[in-house]
């Protein structure tokens, strides 16, 4: 027996040291999150007959529809809810399709009806307006605030600190590509593949930005824009292209693969979004900033149980455990990364970091003294509150949706139609 | 062809029936939709845990389900059977129109246009009329364009059409950022601007409307000189010539035709549905609706069964991925497969394989 036992450990270590030896150096792997993982605290009773449906754009293809997915698995098992009381439907259109969707599952018994993507907003309040006593939750709308429906509510996170985040991670690569001498410190830019010229993307490239720009002084960006939230082939040329315009570093705001896929295939470091694709990336993904929707499904199904009401505009942050970053690829990051995020994790929470302070970004030349944006979004795209006090750029504050739109000196677009 | 069997003999040859009686046909059909869902309940057996019985069940209930599911079913079967009606008399023609997508994308983003631009301005009943002048306009000069191409230098119309989709979606992104000022590419829908809501029912009137263009294109196509010459064109374009009819004006009229109709559906989608417009809004009917009117031998009632079948399938097959949990891709799979014994029935009924001795050639 014991000799058994010492050859299969002799042949275990082999196999170690052959792992080991592959590559010539060691593999470091994952770090874990962080973020302290927050708990899903389920303190409340679930009726048997209650239900709760989802309404999602595409299916688990798509990075952005794949993030809530999970969320709704993991609340899923945090609440014990029976599939039955849990109706998923993907690949739901921003049309009439939504509208429709929604009044299945409200006809089928649901007491709470969440979507997931901007589009779906006009079709989710129509049907609110139909069914007043069920409550439907919409994620990044912009509505809730201005609509005065008692029983539709918007929601999102404080995701520009997860990119934040995630930007200091980039700028620590670009540091040590600098102290390599790879680069020199005037080299040191980064591309960016966006969706759309719209607040949420522009306040999440800056928020990484800025990120980048607390640990590397010297950095630049260009931004590339796709049009489209979902394109892989777009989202791969945009790329390639930024790469090509001697970008040493990108990120994307976009919800495939075609971006993080490129970056592997040219080994140019990529902070993802929406998730680890460190799977298919190892040799260049970095780290991943995203929002986790487990706790606002928590939220609504809480207050729904308990009779409470349901905020008009729910913004959660890392507190709450709604902005998290995955593990750090430590084979590609820089040195020191885990642990100078969870110093500047601590100064976002505690206050002494902010994200859009004025004093660390420029606009045109100038110190942002005042910036009157449009939250109301009544359709006259005119400006209607002043966001900037404290000498803070106040982000989802106003509303829960992101209206940091300006243009930051060090980031170009290099296209602008969308 | 029972006689031929013959065990050293491999070879067969593939001939053209005549014409089946039509209970025949139709068993055969049957018994093809029956083989299909037996196939596809191994597939799923194998694939899934699940009983290929409560699947089809699901399927079934993702179309008649509920009174919301079947007025969104026959709205569905309404705005496809529409774009297969425009597709038709092109294809009976032999023109390789695959530009459907596009002509109906351009008419729905001209209605759409009328509704921001207008809306409001003008009494109600105008606006509607220019919607509909707008839309069908849009729509023939996109199909009408590789049309006059065609006929005048001889280009290549598929290539041609399916260029013109590509322009019709960046169009509509363009103007979608042009429209929305945040930059969302988002537009927020202006149902003050739609179609009446006949009876509270809101899709009773696109209903109502393609119904008529079915038993309109019928006639057209069966009953009128125009029709005839789209048949003859597409028999053989020498014949055409030798009887003196002008195909240059035929190939043009009928893309005239084709184009209105895809514009109409682009109406309907935006001003009786949507009253927005995406990139997606014509969702690849464009392209279904081939299958559509190929699978019904371009035959506007027929048109009516075959649109039904595929968009029960697609709901179907929806409802199967949520009931169940499954990756869209499953029922997708089991649409596949019936589809293709659909398809590949058409074939039997058409022709018959015959196994012929060795050695002896025909023909």
């Amino acid at each position: 027996m014991k000799k058994l036992l010492a050859l299969l450990l002799t042949v275990v270590m082999l196999f170690s040291f052959a792992a080991c030896g592959e590559n010539g150096s060691e593999h470091l792997g994952m770090s874990d999150a962080p973020i302290d993982a927050v708990e899903v605290k389920v303190d409340y009773e679930i009726p048997d007959d209650f239900k709760i449906g989802f309404i999602c754009l595409h299916d688990e293809n798509s990075t952005y529809d794949l993030n809530f997915l999970n969320a709704v698995d993991a609340i899923q098992k945090a609440t014990g809810l029976k599939d039955e009381q849990v109706i998923v439907k993907t690949n739901i259109g921003e049309d009439d399709a939504c509208y429709n969707t929604a009044k299945d599952l409200a006809t089928q018994g649901c007491d709470i009806i969440f979507a997931n993507s901007f589009g779906h907003e006009a079709f989710m309040i129509k049907a609110a307006k139909e069914f007043p006593e069920v409550e439907f939750c919409h994620a990044t709308g912009t509505k809730a605030h201005t609509e005065g429906l008692a029983n539709y509510h918007n929601a999102f996170a404080s995701i520009y600190e997860g990119r934040y985040l995630a930007g200091v991670a980039a700028g620590m690569k670009l540091n040590e590509m600098i102290e390599a001498g790879k680069i020199t410190a005037e080299e040191a830019k980064m591309g960016y593949v966006g969706a759309f010229t719209y607040a949420e993307v522009i306040s999440g490239y800056t928020s990484f930005y800025l990120g980048a720009k607390s640990v590397c002084p010297s950095v630049t960006m260009d931004v590339q824009f796709t049009g489209s939230w979902y394109d892989p082939t777009e989202e791969k040329n945009a790329a390639e292209a930024l790469i090509a315009k001697k970008c040493v570093l990108i990120s994307q705001h976009a919800d495939s693969m075609g971006a993080p896929g490129a970056c592997e295939a040219a080994l140019v470091p990529n902070v993802s979004y929406n998730g680890a694709t460190y799977e298919s990336c190892p040799e260049t993904f970095i780290v991943s900033s995203k929002i986790d929707w487990t706790p606002y499904y928590n939220y609504i199904i809480k207050c729904v149980v308990n009779g409470e009401k349901i905020a008009a505009d729910w913004c959660g942050g890392i507190a709450e455990g709604s902005v998290v970053l995955t593990g750090i690829n430590q084979d590609v990051a820089a040195e020191g990364t885990v642990a100078k995020i969870k110093e500047v994790v601590k100064g976002l929470t505690d206050g002494t970091v902010k994200v859009f302070d004025t004093k660390t970004f420029t606009v045109a030349g100038k110190e942002l003294a005042s910036y009157v944006a449009d939250v109301d979004d009544m359709g006259d795209y005119a400006p209607d509150t002043e966001v900037v006090e404290n000498g803070e750029f106040n982000e989802s504050v106003k509303r829960s949706a992101p209206y940091f739109d300006l243009k930051v000196d060090g980031i170009t677009r290099l296209n602008e139609k969308f | 062809m029972e006689n031929t069997k013959n065990k050293k003999s491999f070879s067969f040859h593939i001939i053209k029936r005549e014409q089946t009686v039509w209970y025949k046909g139709l068993a055969i059909r049957a018994a093809a939709v029956l083989l299909a869902l037996v196939v596809s309940g191994i597939v799923i057996t194998l694939l899934t845990d699940k009983n290929p019985l409560a699947v089809y069940k699901s399927m079934w209930s993702g179309a008649f389900g509920m009174d919301i599911r079947v007025w969104s079913l026959f709205q569905d079967v309404a705005i496809l059977l529409c774009i297969s009606l425009a597709v038709t008399p092109a294809f009976k023609m032999k023109f390789w129109n695959i530009g459907a997508e596009g002509q109906v994308l351009i008419g729905g983003l001209a209605t759409v246009s009328v509704m921001m631009f207008l809306g409001g301005k003008i009494p109600l009943p105008l606006l509607l009329i220019i919607m509909v002048v707008a839309s069908i306009l849009a729509g023939i000069i996109w199909a009408v364009l590789p049309a006059i191409f065609k006929a005048y230098w001889n280009t290549n119309e598929t290539l041609f059409t399916l260029m013109m989709n590509y322009v019709a979606i960046q169009l509509v992104s363009y103007f979608l950022k042009v429209f929305v000022k945040t930059g969302s590419g988002v537009l927020f829908p202006m149902p003050e601007f739609g179609f009446p809501v006949l009876f509270g029912q809101p899709y009773l009137l696109n209903i109502i409307i393609v119904v008529a263009l079915t038993i309109a294109v019928y006639i057209y196509l069966k009953y009128t000189k125009q029709g005839y010459e789209i048949s003859v064109v597409g028999e053989s374009q020498n014949t055409a010539n030798y009887i003196g009819i002008n195909v240059k004006k035929v190939v043009i009229r009928t893309l005239i035709v084709s184009g209105a109709l895809c514009g109409i559906a682009g109406l309907l989608l935006v001003g009786g549905t949507n009253h927005t417009i995406n990139t997606e809004t014509a969702g690849g009917r464009g392209f279904t609706a081939i299958m559509v009117s190929w699978l019904a031998k371009f035959n506007p009632f027929f048109m009516v069964v075959t649109s039904f079948i595929i968009v029960f399938l697609q709901k179907g097959a929806q409802q199967v991925s949520t009931d169940f949990r499954l990756p869209q891709a499953i029922s997708d799979i089991v649409t596949g497969i019936i589809l293709f014994f659909i398809i590949g029935c058409e074939f039997f009924l058409n022709y018959k394989i015959v196994l012929s001795k060795n050695g002896k050639e025909n023909d």
